[in-house]
């Protein structure tokens, strides 16, 4: 404006003016008409979309590219890159974190949970999601990341709090998980934030520290229980087999004792019958023969042999028979 | 300074432009568009809505405050300098309350944290009675704040931390074994969800009235105060230890039936094989009796020789070393000694 008043008187006057006052106009005009197609374009990384409104008003979403929008304040373009995976964390914090939701700055007291037996729990997830619709995730609340912070975290307590400690501690996990992500996705769907909800993951989930030691105690005393059992068991399996083993033996031994026996009886018998044939032919010599074969094989053998006539009655009282080994007296008659 | 090119063809257009600029009619009208769209046109976007005032007082209906639609956004014009466009949020609106403590129906000491989702349904009245959004803020603390509070005091504890009233819990049958209480939910009769909307119904209407609609209130967070904190753990620990000695027992327990069975099973298969023991050696005797028997008995001749055997043999073993034997000359071996001819006797 300046410009153009200090212009005019020069006009006015006819002469010839300093400067060439329309050149530069012109000039500027060009330069600001440049500038502003310059500045209309603009890149659309190929992770990301472009959310175009013109004058406020949403008219669309374009793709990865080079783009031209209306200068000067007419197209306003918001980048979102809704490729990207993003992920929040709960109850702890990985460094370098990729998006400014994903780490909360009080982790223990988004941890600790309480559990519907009134127990409590120490609980650490993970939340996956994308954006999923640019226009409802920029339009329709104005925190979304905070926001599903606060719901996963409305989630998750919701879900540890129907369920028992033990449940959240062991048995539970995958149920926990897979009851968090649904419901999850149907309050960001119900409120239409424009996110996907992907995964649920619990990572450390531990009792709190002042029981842990408790707990740990019931698996050592699992532990102890099955090795008392295994001990036990080690001991019935050192004897009992070896018992049965050493029954089996006895019964052979039985068994032979059995043939043995028969065997022998028969044998004896076989021997017995031939003898006895033999000796029905000649009894009475056959008898001697036997009776002075068994003396001449008894008598070498013993002590003392001491041998009396019939009629010296007398003699034994005179005896001294409780010690026949010093070179007992023999007398013979 | 040197004239600038400004001959070329393409500095025609912008040239002819310059110079109606430079008119004294052009320069009025450029003023005046200048003015126009400066001070006139305002975009709403449609993250927003407007209420414009004229010296503070709002003029006309508030621009694109319709809930359903965002219709509204887009250039609108206003009177310029006179009229003001106050922009308010269209967007659903988050309120994360302080964490706040509580006490239960139960005499429970907690701490609770709640938010909320909020929006600006009705910016004129939104305006007039709040003006802005910190002022807000700080009436939804009071307002959910004391509601909370209220609905909190009313339940029990176990209320505000279970939801699903059919929900039965899964049981590690070890565990459960071992204790009566482990693995099992207090039954509820409302849950959280009914006291997020007990809650809601009782703020909602108080927060209506400033233009504000209430969407949903959700307890964040709830943690046992400090004192309390304590007390659980004790219950926990002592619940878990109960656990652990029962473990123990068991263990000690089936230790010794598995002692009992080892036992009874060492008695039986050894009495077991002394018995067959017998028996076989048993009918073995019997066996061979039968066979001596009907070898002996045979005949009263054979009888007769069989002793005379067995005598025979049991000298062979009874008459060792030891012994010292007298014999009298009228025995069956010495007789010859006193005469020669054989006597007529017979047998032993």
């Amino acid at each position: 404006m300046a410009d153009f008043r200090e212009s005019f008187p020069v006009r006015r006057g006819g002469g010839a003016p300093p400067f060439d006052v329309r050149g530069v106009v012109a000039l500027a005009l060009v330069a600001l008409v440049v500038a502003g197609l310059a500045r209309g374009v603009y890149t659309v990384g190929p992770e990301s979309v472009g959310v175009v409104q013109r004058f406020g008003r949403y008219v669309g979403t374009v793709g990865p590219g080079l783009r031209f929008k209306l200068p000067f304040g007419i197209d306003t373009v918001t980048i979102l890159p809704v490729k990207r995976q993003l992920k929040m964390e709960f109850g702890f914090g990985s460094p370098g974190p990729s998006n400014p939701d994903q780490v909360s700055v009080e982790q223990d007291r988004e941890s600790d949970i309480v559990t519907g037996d009134l127990n409590a729990a120490h609980v650490e997830w993970v939340v996956q999601y994308e954006v999923a619709d640019p226009e409802a995730y920029l339009f329709n609340m104005r925190e979304p990341g905070p926001t599903l912070r606060d719901l996963s975290e409305s989630v998750m307590r919701e879900v540890v709090g129907d369920r028992t400690v033990d449940e959240v501690l062991t048995i539970g996990r995958q149920g926990i998980e897979t009851d968090a992500i649904a419901k999850l996705t149907a309050l960001v769907t119900q409120l239409t934030m424009g996110l996907r909800v992907q995964q649920v993951q619990l990572k450390n989930v531990h009792p709190p520290a002042p029981v842990q030691r408790s707990f740990d105690e019931v698996n050592r005393a699992q532990q102890e229980r099955e090795q008392m059992i295994n001990q036990a068991n080690g001991e019935y399996n050192k004897v009992v087999p070896r018992a049965s083993g050493e029954a089996e033996r006895q019964l052979r031994d039985a068994e032979g004792y059995a043939l043995k026996r028969v065997n022998e009886a028969e044998g004896d018998v076989a021997r017995f019958r031939a003898l006895f044939e033999q000796y029905d032919k000649a009894p009475e010599v056959t008898r001697q023969r036997l009776y002075l074969e068994t003396m001449a094989e008894v008598l070498p053998k013993l002590g003392g042999k001491i041998i009396l006539d019939e009629d010296a009655r007398q003699f034994l009282p005179l005896m001294n028979l409780p010690a026949p080994r010093p070179q007992p007296p023999k007398e013979v008659r | 300074m040197s004239p600038l090119p400004i001959n070329h063809p393409l500095v025609e257009w912008p040239r002819r432009i310059a110079d109606r600029l430079l008119s004294p009619l052009g320069g009025i009208a450029a003023a005046v568009l200048g003015v126009l769209v400066f001070g006139s046109a305002f975009t709403v976007d449609q993250r927003e809505q407007v209420v414009l005032t004229q010296f503070g007082r709002p003029i006309g209906e508030p621009i694109n405050s319709n809930t359903t639609t965002t219709d509204g956004a887009g250039l609108h014009f206003k009177l310029p300098f006179v009229q003001q466009a106050n922009r308010f949020e269209k967007r659903i609106l988050e309120w994360d309350g302080p964490p706040s403590e509580m006490t239960t129906r139960d005499k429970l000491y907690v701490v609770v944290d709640t938010f909320a989702r909020w929006r600006i349904v009705d910016p004129l009245v939104y305006f007039q009675s709040l003006r802005d959004e910190r002022s807000a803020m700080s009436r939804i603390d009071d307002i959910i704040g004391s509601e909370t509070r209220n609905v909190v005091a009313r339940h029990d504890l176990i209320e505000l931390v279970r939801s699903d009233r059919e929900r039965k819990p899964e049981q590690d049958a070890t565990l459960t074994e071992a204790s009566a209480t482990v693995g099992t939910l207090a039954p509820i009769r409302f849950g959280r969800k009914e006291l997020e909307r007990e809650i809601v119904a009782a703020a909602a209407p108080k927060m209506g009235i400033w233009g504000i609609e209430l969407l949903d209130v959700r307890v964040k967070r709830l943690n046992y105060k400090e004192g309390v904190i304590e007390k659980i753990y004790d219950r926990m620990i002592s619940e878990r230890m109960q656990i652990a000695e029962r473990f123990r027992s068991e263990g000690a327990g089936e230790a010794a039936k598995i002692e009992g069975r080892r036992e009874k099973d060492l008695q039986r298969i050894r009495s077991d094989a002394y018995r067959t023991v017998q028996e076989i050696k048993g009918t073995a005797d019997a066996k061979a009796s039968e066979v001596y028997a009907r070898a002996y008995a045979s005949s009263p001749a054979a009888a007769g020789f069989y002793a005379f055997l067995q005598t025979l043999d049991t000298y062979r073993k009874t008459l060792g070393g030891d012994a010292t034997v007298v014999l009298t000359t009228d025995s069956d071996f010495f007789r010859l000694l006193k005469r020669i001819e054989p006597a007529n006797t017979s047998a032993p």
